[in-house]
């Protein structure tokens, strides 16, 4: 034993008792970029049994400015972020369990992985993914934190099933257009305000002290000075039907997922497969190679041809960088990958 | 006409009445706007009508998709 949780458990809301229970939870990441890299290293660091890790891209050069676990040579090499994250963070601390997916969930997948979480918490960059995670939440009874940020602005919400309104109450559909990182850029202290946030709710939540939860719906603008903390449980609603009454989760249905998105932050398109099936990278690699430019490492293959980078990992799901047109990117996938 | 709006207290034009007027101001053009007026959540479809005065506290979130 030594006494790399000291100052923790010295902390008397937490205190041995804490630290126990925090050893026994299981947290379900989602994504992990600024805001996942943030809130994992807390959690690993500060002890919690178990978290999964879950991201669909790969690091860039861009995303070392905030996303805190990642170093020059992931974004050379291209790595997984998923990978990228768990590397590090058992460098950080062998005692945690982490497992690392890279995945673009979709909701058949979130119920295999949902199984003995104890709490989900969102790192994504968009609201299709969001309002699948509150709808997972709901139908399972298990808490999440939702958190985003653009610019000097972040946001930071506990929904807690049969307590607190849900996401779908807050926001009645899923918005379309608004600010992104593509258009507003993104500074590290609002991400990792965010992550502050996340992880104190977080570390309640999994000692199990709720007394001390924050109710309010959270957000900031350290840009401008500005701070805002309102009590929104006049929002929810009886017959919202992802949390209300007569509950179906209209999110997990698949009409409702999106199988292509552009990107926040990048100029860029994912283009998902209706269908997932383990793509032969070798083989594509040949066929493309004649061309243009073709590199690979084990997790995914790059092609680069007409100015665009396409980058297809082994399900099957592409990224188009070069393009913010879904159809252009729709295009030279079906013109390059079949 | 003087207002706190997320804490900061802001000097708005006297043509500013409503919240509506309030948002519009800000150029706030994000769909998914929570608006507390006076300790009070409003209901979106009240952002028009809903009148301001003098000193009143204003607190506008936006959702934002970021991350």
């Amino acid at each position: 034993m030594n006494d790399r949780y000291s100052r923790q458990t010295l902390f008397a809301p937490i205190g041995e008792k804490g630290q126990r229970r925090l050893k026994k939870k299981h947290v379900l990441l989602v994504g992990a970029g600024a805001l996942g890299t943030g809130n994992a290293e807390s959690l690993v660091r500060g002890g919690v049994g178990k978290i999964t890790i879950v991201d669909r891209d790969y690091v860039e050069w861009s995303n070392l400015q905030r996303q805190q676990l990642f170093v020059e040579s992931d974004a050379i090499e291209r790595i997984p972020k998923a990978i990228a994250a768990k590397k590090r963070l058992q460098q950080v601390n062998s005692e945690v369990e982490i497992e690392a997916h890279i995945l673009d969930v979709d909701p058949q997948e979130f119920e295999s992985l949902i199984e003995n979480v104890d709490l989900i918490i969102d790192a994504t960059d968009n609201f299709d993914i969001r309002m699948i995670i509150n709808d997972i939440s709901q139908k399972y009874g298990v808490p999440w934190i939702y958190g985003s940020c653009v610019g000097s602005y972040g946001i930071s919400f506990t929904i807690i099933p049969n307590q607190t309104p849900c996401l779908h109450c807050l926001m009645e559909t899923v918005p379309i257009g608004g600010l992104t990182c593509d258009t507003a850029g993104i500074i590290s202290p609002a991400a990792n305000m965010v992550v502050v946030y996340q992880t104190a709710e977080a570390l309640k939540i999994l000692t199990e002290d709720w007394g001390a939860r924050r109710e309010k719906l959270v957000s900031f603008d350290l840009w401008k000075n500005e701070e805002s903390k309102i009590n929104v449980s006049s929002l929810r609603k009886a017959d919202c039907t992802s949390c209300g009454v007569h509950p179906t989760y209209p999110f997990l249905d698949y009409e409702n997922q999106t199988k292509s998105a552009v990107l926040c932050g990048r100029d860029s398109v994912q283009i998902r497969p209706a269908k997932k099936e383990k793509r032969d990278l070798e083989t594509i690699a040949q066929t493309l190679s004649s061309m243009g430019k073709v590199e690979q490492n084990p997790f995914l293959l790059s092609f680069t041809v007409e100015k665009k980078r396409l980058v297809l990992f082994q399900d099957g799901r592409t990224l188009i960088h070069g393009t913010k047109n879904i159809s252009e990117a729709k295009t030279l996938y079906h013109r390059y990958l079949g | 006409m003087n207002l706190r709006v997320n804490g900061e207290v802001v000097t708005v034009p006297d043509s500013v009445r409503t919240i509506k007027g309030v948002i519009d101001h800000f150029n706030i053009n994000n769909p998914v706007i929570i608006v507390e007026h006076n300790d009070t959540i409003l209901d979106k479809n009240a952002h028009e009508k809903t009148q301001i005065f003098e000193g009143d506290k204003i607190e506008l979130v936006q959702f934002v998709g970021g991350g």
